[in-house]
């Protein structure tokens, strides 16, 4: 209990399975607040199910989960987490097809979450400010007005970041951000991460190497539900097991 | 805040409806009461009380709406909701009955005497009072909503499953109401009404107002559903239709949504109920049906879901035709019904009012379909949160 103190995030000997199948098999990671992690590895190696667990989708059959030190969140739903200051970017870009982009933003905006809190809610001059900011620094302002379904498939994740952005959380949870993005969109969110992590935590799932270079992050490579390497980019790929399982030869 | 929530719900839209609606209950009632019989622009009062119908069905439709078109809940019980106002409305006049009953009993009604009952049972006390039973017509559906809501909601029962429970609800309630027992009149309900505040039900001036009345009560749903529609609670609400899963990410509860949606509707389908009853004469089991809710399903669809002027133009339209239909091929109704609903969901996915808009062309052009199938079917199948693809999705 007491090493999860000072840590944003804490997993430890944290395993389940499905059908028998060990999706996560004592996995333990730490993430320091306003750390950047890089997570990388094979398909299948529990990447998503991980983010499952710190988000309270699934329950892990042992092991602790604790947030910002303190709050268990193996015991919280969903919607708890997220409000405790979790956000989570999904592998495919998950955003509100039939609102606008400035809907999607202000539904995502960190504003009280009850019924009547919503029903009788009237935007703010800051609040308004504050979309606007985000619609800028994901590069979407001119198109705000527009239908998240006609947006392009780079432009529905630089959305789904802005969404996060919105929430303003204190841990981030980004799944393949760059997926679909070109050379210079997948720069500029690298920058944009490393520029989110100078004050928040910030954990990344990626595949594209290149990408994962540029976050300059400490590395984890999974692989079959724990961790199989850590430390700089440059150790972990030069670690022999991550060549022989993940990067191949 | 109540002021700024009026502003946003009366969009032009919006105004132009309740303008109807208050239009229509001022000029159907003049037009019945102050053009004589046979001059030009007469409105006989059958089919005053007939269109009064159509305009309570309108209600329960557009609620319907609230819940299906807009939260993705397809609830295939509303009748209930519909039949319980109605109940307690009925309630009500049958107390009003008193003396001129078969049995001349001032406090039972006839059923009670003919049951060999005593005195009143606990659950009819107090329904001699107008105002009270008022007070049921809205807390019965809307309790009864809200504890099975609670319950499913936070089981996270969805799609297919929910339209089944809700479906086995309003049969539950049907093989209950048709008990002598349950004291509800059994399988004849309640009818032979006499007063309505003391003013003979029949007499055209009461079927006239009750006609007023209906259309007020729609255009004032109409409001309402407005204001909940173009509130940031109106995004969540389709987001949640949409995309479940992430809306829960975002940290709504997606399960209080829900919840406050389904009451809200089950309180307008009990208000419609109340305003049905005087004006048909009668309720009995028969309303709770579960055929009659999946026509209530059909007006919504026909008139085209997730908007709120289809709804009511379905529930008029289809009714008009079935009005239609039963007298000149009575057999044929359901099967016209039945070919009606394929042929919506195959060439109208979007009901009348889609079809409007695509005839006049002012739909925007990069619209997407009303109930896109968000990309946000977040690992589809392995949550049963998203597995919502139970409800017809007329969009593609």
């Amino acid at each position: 209990m007491s090493k999860a103190l000072d840590t944003m995030l804490y997993l430890d000997g944290v395993s389940v399975s499905f059908d028998g199948f060990k999706a996560i098999n004592n996995l333990s990671i730490i993430v320091q607040p306003a750390e950047m992690l890089a997570i990388i590895g094979p398909n299948g190696a529990g990447k998503t199910t991980m983010m499952d667990i710190i988000t309270g989708k699934t329950r892990p059959d042992a092991g602790e989960v604790m947030f910002d030190g303190r709050t268990d969140l193996t015991k919280l739903d969903e919607a708890a987490i997220a409000n405790l200051g979790i956000g989570r970017k999904f592998q495919k870009p998950t955003v509100f097809e039939s609102h606008t982009v400035w809907d999607n933003l202000a539904m995502a905006l960190r504003k009280p979450r009850g019924i009547f809190a919503t029903l009788f809610y009237s935007a703010s001059n800051e609040d308004e400010a504050r979309i606007t900011e985000i619609l800028e620094t994901v590069r979407l302002l001119h198109r705000k007005d527009e239908f998240a379904a006609n947006l392009s498939h780079g432009q529905k994740q630089w959305l789904e970041i802005g969404m996060l952005l919105a929430q303003d959380p204190k841990l981030l949870l980004v799944d393949e951000p760059v997926a679909g993005m070109t050379d210079s969109e997948t720069e500029e969110t690298a920058k944009l991460l490393r520029e989110i992590s100078v004050t928040r935590s910030v954990v990344v799932v990626e595949h594209d190497m290149s990408f994962v270079r540029e976050l300059g992050s400490r590395v984890v490579c999974l692989a079959e539900g724990s961790v199989l390497a850590e430390g700089s980019l440059d150790q972990v790929s030069k670690n022999p097991v991550v060549i022989e399982r993940y990067l191949g030869r | 805040m109540l002021t700024q929530a009026l502003f946003r719900a009366l969009d032009r839209k919006a105004i132009w409806v309740i303008g109807i609606f208050l239009a229509v209950a001022i000029l159907v009632p003049m037009a019945n009461l102050l053009i004589p019989p046979g001059q030009f622009g007469h409105v006989p009062t059958y089919l005053v009380s007939l269109l009064g119908k159509y305009l309570s069905y309108a209600i329960l439709a557009l609620a319907l709406d609230l819940v299906w078109g807009y939260c993705g809940i397809l609830s295939l019980g509303h009748g209930a909701f519909f039949a319980l106002g109605g109940y307690a409305m009925g309630m009500y006049l049958m107390r009003q009955i008193g003396t001129r009953g078969v049995y001349g009993n001032p406090v039972l009604p006839d059923f009670m005497v003919f049951l060999n009952w005593k005195e009143l049972p606990w659950y009819w006390q107090g329904f001699d009072n107008f105002w009270f039973a008022m007070a049921m017509v809205v807390l019965v559906p809307g309790i009864l909503a809200f504890v099975f809501g609670f319950f499913a909601f936070r089981s996270r029962v969805t799609g297919v499953y929910l339209s089944i429970i809700t479906q086995a609800m309003t049969f539950a309630l049907l093989l209950a109401f048709f008990r002598n027992d349950m004291g509800f009149g059994g399988n004849n309900g309640l009818t032979d009404f006499k007063d309505i505040l003391g003013t003979p039900v029949q007499a055209q001036a009461i079927r006239a107002t009750l006609f007023a009345a209906t259309a007020i009560a729609l255009a004032l749903s109409v409001l309402v559903c407005s204001m909940i529609v173009n509130s940031k609670l109106g995004k969540v609400m389709v987001a949640v239709r949409d995309a479940e899963s992430r809306t829960r990410f975002l940290g709504y509860r997606v399960e209080y949504v829900k919840l406050f949606a389904f009451t809200v509707s089950a309180i307008m389908a009990g208000i419609a109920g109340a305003l049905y009853v005087p004006q048909v004469g009668i309720i009995n089991p028969g309303e709770f049906e579960p055929g009659n809710s999946i026509e209530v399903v059909i007006w919504a669809a026909v008139g085209g879901r997730g908007t709120l002027i289809g709804p009511i133009i379905g529930a008029i339209v289809v009714n008009l035709g079935k009005s239609w239909f039963t007298t000149v091929f009575p057999e044929f109704w359901l099967f016209a019904l039945g070919a009606l609903f394929v042929l919506v969901t195959l060439f109208l996915p979007k009901g009348i009012v889609g079809l409007w808009k695509q005839i006049f062309g002012r739909a925007r052009a990069a619209h997407p379909d009303t109930t896109p199938k968000a990309s946000a079917d977040i690992e589809r199948g392995e949550d049963p949160a998203t597995f919502g693809d139970a409800q017809p999705r007329p969009a593609e």
